[in-house]
């Protein structure tokens, strides 16, 4: 069976996700070229749809998009008759009616991809981004960061048969409880082998865990010393009216990646953030430039795999998902 | 009440079921009132109706506490007229409405509005009034008014009144009038901002949730509200573990309260939301299975004294919405009983007791509704095919909205007659009006 949709990153399964990266490895040699530009989508139309603004993810698709030779669509909410009161509904037939291919969903509200792939007959629904919920090309393109950078650092590859991330220690750090990015990280880190740590104030984690295969810490400097990786969430302000925080002096000094705490990080570990980044908050401006961190290749990879994806959904008919 | 004389009726072949008991009986109507009951009622009088109950229960008319009508303000979604209909085809012979339209039910003007347009409904309409101005919890509306057009229920339904010294201020207030104070359960501050039961799915889901204590402390606060009072008080649609405790505890301690709870917290829990479809987006939300247990025990040991519909109609354009941005609500009236004879393991003379005189005397409507079926009683009478196995079509409803959860579900138990002050308003399972 091939995979129609991209809604959460956990359809795909082990098999799927290292797929994609494989996938990606091609495509980051495409994108490397004087004219990187392949004609694998070439008549095929991709709208995006984004309901929320979110300029970075939406470059990085629509450049994806671009680089397969596909006809790009913007939708853009602010300049449409979403705001004369027209339906998501009548939003996503409209659209659908035109004849395209794939639609790129980015929501504010949880679980709206999975409403427009209930709605839609012939289109692939890719998920950009749901409420709180799921990023599922943020996990893609973590993921293969993680696997790529290791290489090039040095680090053993997994044995064969193991997946990617067979046996990595990996912290998540910051704003669990609102993140669409740790949801999808969750996911796919654990599918992959890592081991997954959450470190976060109890205000900021979600209010259950049942079933999330993690470990959990409000003790930042304690589970620093035996990472792989550090993944670093952005800390919102308006987490201090909701009662969450006292301060973000407080949370940068309990839970903040300084330049203290990135000193106790192991020799070879990466750090991460899903960007844009609040320096000297959850991170310390020295630490997201210093060589351990990965933030610039974590954009730069997000074309190809999203590019992966694309190319998977539209373009080959491969499978995608574990059958 | 508009006389009409409608033709003489009589329920052939069922088993007469009330508070008093079962027994094999046919049921002749005349004048709208019971004039006998007994085995093989043979001579009746010319253009009699017949109605056949053969292998069924002749039961008093079902009451129900809890359903929203949405008129005036929202006749898209359901009106007076269309909700009574539901209402029949489900076994009611009687409706408490709850007062959350636009305008509120906070005045006698209103509801002399909705008694005026119930008096042609295939259903007895009546009113729950608001507790206070608008529903904004501010001010108490005039409930001495509102109870002297024959109001017996207040609530500020779909929110809870949040003010802790205004709640008992309605409730001294409310005890001189022998009326009741219905809560909707749910401390705002604690469950502002949530839209399913908040736990392992509404994380696993990443949706705003609400924990079952915002119920569970409303539900404390009034119970001590109403031992300081002595207020009549009844809680609307509990849905957890911990509230139904709370009121058994209380029960015991010999408070007067009362509590009602829903088919759909018996019969479905949060982990239905995992698709994302608004349709089971309801408030109270849908909690756990150990919560649905728990609903189901109160139900069985008595602590529940009531199964509400908490019909709530949703237009489609409105339901198809975001899952955060869409209302809460589902429908009921239709499915209610059928759910309840089919997920409840208790006798079938427990479920009517649930859904037909212990409402009846909650709302105050005993003596009309609610039975007992007697020689000189009110005809309100429905008649259930106990074994009658169906399907939920949505399409197939009377109600204007389709919003039901249970479409495709297969149900064993349905209403065959609705009789309303001596008329057929249902036979066969068709509505007549």
């Amino acid at each position: 069976m091939t995979a129609r949709h991209l809604l959460s990153v956990g359809d795909l399964g082990a098999d799927g996700i290292e797929e994609v990266l494989r996938l990606t490895d091609s495509f980051v040699e495409v994108s490397s070229r004087a004219i990187p530009r392949v004609p694998a989508l070439r008549g095929k139309t991709v709208v995006s749809l984004f309901f929320e603004d979110s300029t970075r993810t939406r470059l990085s698709f629509e450049t994806a998009a671009k680089r397969l030779s596909a006809d790009v669509m913007t939708f853009s909410v602010s300049s449409s008759s979403v705001n004369k009161g027209e339906s998501l509904r009548d939003t996503v037939e409209t659209i659908q009616a035109m004849g395209i291919d794939a639609v790129i969903v980015r929501h504010a509200g949880a679980g709206v991809p999975w409403q427009v792939a209930r709605w839609v007959s012939g289109p692939s629904v890719i998920n950009a981004g749901d409420g709180w919920h799921e990023h599922p090309t943020q996990a893609l393109l973590d993921c293969y960061t993680i696997r790529k950078e290791r290489q090039e650092r040095g680090a053993p590859a997994p044995a064969d048969g193991r997946p990617a991330l067979d046996g990595l220690n990996i912290a998540i750090v910051g704003d669990i409880r609102h993140s669409r990015v740790a949801r999808s990280d969750v996911l796919a880190f654990s599918a992959l082998g890592a081991h997954v740590t959450l470190v976060a104030p109890p205000t900021l984690l979600p209010p259950s865990l049942a079933g999330w295969p993690v470990d959990v810490s409000h003790d930042l400097d304690a589970v620093l010393p035996k990472l792989d990786v550090v993944y670093v969430l952005r800390i919102q302000k308006e987490r201090m009216t909701e009662a969450l925080l006292p301060s973000l002096r407080e949370y940068t000094s309990y839970y903040g990646l300084t330049r203290r705490r990135a000193s106790m990080l192991p020799e070879g570990s990466l750090v991460m953030h899903p960007g844009p980044v609040n320096r000297g908050v959850e991170i310390a401006a020295e630490v997201a430039d210093d060589s351990s961190s990965v933030i610039t290749q974590q954009v730069a990879n997000g074309v190809a795999v999203r590019m992966a994806v694309l190319y998977l959904l539209l373009g080959s008919g491969v499978e995608l998902a574990a059958a | 009440m508009q006389p009409r004389n409608p033709p003489a009726v009589v329920i052939r072949g069922g088993t007469v079921t009330d508070a008093t008991g079962s027994r094999p009986a046919d049921v002749l109507i005349q004048d709208g009132r019971i004039s006998t009951v007994g085995s093989k009622v043979s001579s009746v009088p010319a253009g009699t109706v017949v109605l056949d109950a053969g292998g069924c229960v002749v039961a008093p008319g079902l009451v129900d506490l809890h359903a929203h009508l949405r008129e005036p303000g929202r006749e898209e979604a359901e009106t007076v007229e269309s909700g009574a209909r539901a209402a029949a085809l489900g076994g009611y012979t009687a409706v408490v409405a709850m007062p959350n339209t636009e305008p509120a039910i906070d005045s006698a003007a209103v509801v002399r509005q909705v008694l005026e347009l119930g008096e042609t409904a295939c259903c007895d309409v009546r009113v729950a009034g608001a507790i206070t101005v608008g529903r904004q919890g501010a001010r108490l509306a005039p409930m001495a008014e509102m109870a002297g057009l024959g109001v017996t229920m207040f609530t500020d339904d779909g929110s809870g009144v949040q003010d802790a010294r205004l709640m008992r201020r309605a409730m001294e207030y409310a005890s001189a009038l022998g009326v009741t104070l219905a809560q909707h359960c749910e401390d705002a501050s604690l469950a502002g901002g949530g839209h399913m039961h908040e736990g392992e799915w509404s994380s696993r889901l990443g949706i705003p949730g609400q924990p079952a204590e915002a119920e569970e402390l409303m539900v404390m606060r009034d119970l001590a509200l109403a031992r300081l009072t002595g207020a009549k008080v009844h809680f609307l649609h509990l849905s957890t573990a911990g509230s139904l405790a709370m009121v058994r505890g209380a029960k015991g301690s010999g408070l007067s309260v009362t509590c009602e709870v829903t088919p759909h917290h018996f019969t479905l829990t949060d982990e239905a939301v995992r698709g994302y479809d608004p349709v089971f987006k309801v408030n109270p939300p849908l909690r756990t299975s150990s919560d649905v247990a728990a609903v189901k025990a109160a139900l069985a040991d008595g602590t529940a004294d009531a199964i509400a519909t908490d019909h709530a109609p949703h237009t489609q354009e409105t339901k198809e919405a975001p899952f955060d941005e869409a209302p809460p609500g589902m429908l009921g009236l239709e499915t209610a009983l059928g759910l309840s004879l089919t997920e409840l393991q208790i006798p079938i003379e427990d479920i009517l007791a649930l859904m037909s005189w212990r409402p009846a005397a909650i709302a105050g409507l005993g003596g009309e509704h609610g039975g007992p079926i007697a020689v000189g009683g009110p005809a309100n009478l429905c008649v259930i095919d106990p074994a009658e196995k169906w399907v939920v079509d949505p399409a197939a409803m009377a109600s204007r909205s389709r919003n039901t959860p249970y479409a495709g579900r297969s149900l064993v138990g349905k209403v065959r007659h609705t009789v309303l002050r001596g008329e057929p308003v249902v036979i066969g399972g068709e509505a007549q009006r």
